[in-house]
């Protein structure tokens, strides 16, 4: 029975081999050498594959955030992390791209709506930028779902994921990567710590501001309760998918394969900013709160990966790891700050990613190389404040754009619909409330919260 | 010697405990629980299918107490409890013939404590 089956693999095998041996036969005689794909072509693969990776970073956020919120509202954040992919496709398609990468001025771009005559310049093809763009667009409209859980009509969280993709992410990224006045200044922002991070980063902070904290989490004396998360399991996934993602997110905004130097180079900086980020977090919750904490553990690894995402490429290895290291202090005692400021932030979508996507902005100008592609050199290069000064005033911009445009948005909605869910809604769940379905049906949890 | 048995809704749970505790009642068991009254169910829709949940999540309390600690504990109770709204829930009384503390062995008030 058992030779029987290992002589049809062992023929299977043989055949298989024969099959290729001839196909390479073929290739080296039909005359110019064996090349298989244009150099164009290797590109558009490196930054398909990339897409698909950040596009992974949905269930990555999905399960991080769902991990961290109370059983009574995951099918409404699942929704809204769901939802706010297809509004992000659909707002980076309608107006996005056209505003991000279009002619126009420093502020926008005015030309490709619909992608009708839009161009792409690079070896890669429009259709592979748009992608990948858009699932970036995707990933700072999903940051926000995890600073607003469980107190956001479901109604308005589209409406508002729409509106940022269509909007505000393109025009900042307009700055920065389509040939606006920030990248005029030589402002050095690689994979987005500033374009993705602190601009969902900063909508996360005016929209859960602008809804005020959950019921029960702040008490009369200004102290904060601790509303656990319902799933480690859950969330420690989402981090590692998060962090598996990253290595497409990163590596791949070098849009081109070249000699591969480029795009190894930032997947290892990529990979040891994200580690010292969770080591430093979890030494340092330790020692301030008496036990190593998954989730401060977790939320270092990706406070070290935001950091990490601008300076990426203009830096030493031996840098990507102070980055990520302060990246750690910067999530564990950003939470606290936060807490103490009466701010509600479930997931800490705050101190990650917009705490962190301003200090990975700011330490392109202390740790940047010219050598590495920068335009100057850093602070510690010998480079003076010229560059630190580029990114302050960089970041600076985006936040303040960011935080008045947000405001004014959440502001509009929150006047014609009503941005918050009725008391007794939150307090029954949203996934009751405004879904009409539980997550965990079948099972009996506790509500009491 | 009492046992009381109330049935509230689960999100007033910390407020009915801080009232017990202002009252200095500190012992207690919580339990989930699933029921209704006189207040309806909630709609469920599962893929377009529309159910009626008649059950809903309640918690429920069970405190045995002394004679003289019977009013604080219910009065306790409602104060955590009420809103005014259907389903707020119920209160019940019961006698309670023994009551022993495993530990010592010890019966009646001084089981109770």
């Amino acid at each position: 029975m058992f030779a029987g089956f290992k002589r049809r693999v062992l023929a299977v095998l043989s055949g298989a081999l024969f099959l290729w041996g001839s196909q390479t036969a073929f290739a080296s005689s039909s005359g110019d050498g064996a090349l298989y794909a244009s150099t164009a072509g290797i590109d558009t693969l490196w930054v398909l594959l990339a897409a698909f990776m950040v596009f992974i970073m949905q269930a990555g956020f999905g399960m991080l955030e769902a991990g961290l919120i109370r059983t009574k509202s995951t099918c409404n954040i699942l929704m809204n992390n769901f939802l706010d992919f297809c509004m992000a496709t659909m707002g980076f398609f309608i107006f996005g791209y056209a505003i991000m990468f279009g002619t126009g001025n420093g502020f926008m771009g005015f030309n490709g709506f619909l992608l009708i005559n839009a161009t792409h310049t690079g070896t890669i093809p429009l259709e592979a930028a748009w992608l990948f763009h858009a699932v970036f667009c995707g990933a700072a409209a999903t940051i926000v779902a995890g600073g607003i859980a469980e107190r956001m009509k479901f109604k308005c969280y589209l409406i508002y994921s729409f509106l940022i993709s269509a909007t505000i992410y393109p025009v900042v990224g307009h700055w920065i990567w389509g040939g606006g006045w920030l990248s005029k200044l030589g402002f050095g922002d690689f994979a987005g710590s500033t374009v993705v991070h602190a601009v969902g980063g900063t909508a996360a902070l005016v929209g859960t501001m602008i809804l005020g904290p959950r019921i029960g989490k702040f008490n009369k004396d200004g102290s904060a309760n601790a509303i656990e998360g319902h799933s480690m399991a859950l969330a420690s996934l989402g981090a590692l998918i998060l962090w598996f993602a990253w290595f497409g997110f990163n590596p791949g905004s070098t849009l081109s394969v070249g000699d591969g130097s480029l795009m190894a180079k930032v997947a290892m900086n990529t990979n040891i900013a994200a580690a010292a980020g969770a080591l430093v977090a979890m030494f340092f919750a330790w020692n301030k709160f008496g036990k190593p904490d998954l989730s401060m553990t977790m939320n270092g690894a990706l406070a070290g990966l935001v950091a990490i995402t601008a300076p990426c490429s203009y830096i030493l290895p031996y840098e990507s790891a102070i980055i990520g290291a302060v990246a750690g202090i910067i999530v564990v005692l950003g939470t606290v700050f936060l807490d103490k400021l009466l701010i509600d932030d479930p997931v800490g979508a705050v101190p990650v990613h917009m705490m962190n996507g301003i200090w990975g902005t700011l330490s392109v100008g202390i740790f940047g190389h010219q050598a590495l592609g920068l335009s100057r050199d850093g602070l510690l290069h010998g480079g003076g404040f010229t560059q630190l000064g580029v990114q302050a005033l960089g970041v600076g911009a985006v936040v303040v754009f960011v935080a008045a445009g947000m405001t004014l948005i959440f502001k509009l909605i929150d006047r014609s619909m009503g941005l918050r869910v009725s008391r007794e809604d939150e307090l029954k769940g949203l996934d009751i409330s405004e879904h009409g379905m539980e997550a965990y049906a079948g099972f009996q949890i506790f509500t009491t919260k | 010697m009492k046992l009381i048995i109330a049935m509230i809704q689960p999100h007033k749970l910390p407020d009915v405990k801080k009232a017990l505790f202002e009252a200095e009642v500190h012992k207690m068991t919580v339990t989930n629980a699933l029921g209704c009254g006189q207040q309806k169910g909630f709609t469920e829709t599962y893929r377009g299918v529309i159910h009626e949940v008649n059950l809903l999540k309640k918690v429920r309390l069970e405190i045995a107490v002394n004679e003289n600690f019977v009013k604080p504990t219910i009065d306790a109770i409602i104060k955590g409890a009420r809103t005014g709204k259907i389903g707020d829930g119920k209160i019940m009384v019961l006698d309670l013939s023994e009551c022993i503390r495993i530990r010592t062995g010890e019966t009646g008030r001084e089981a109770i404590g």
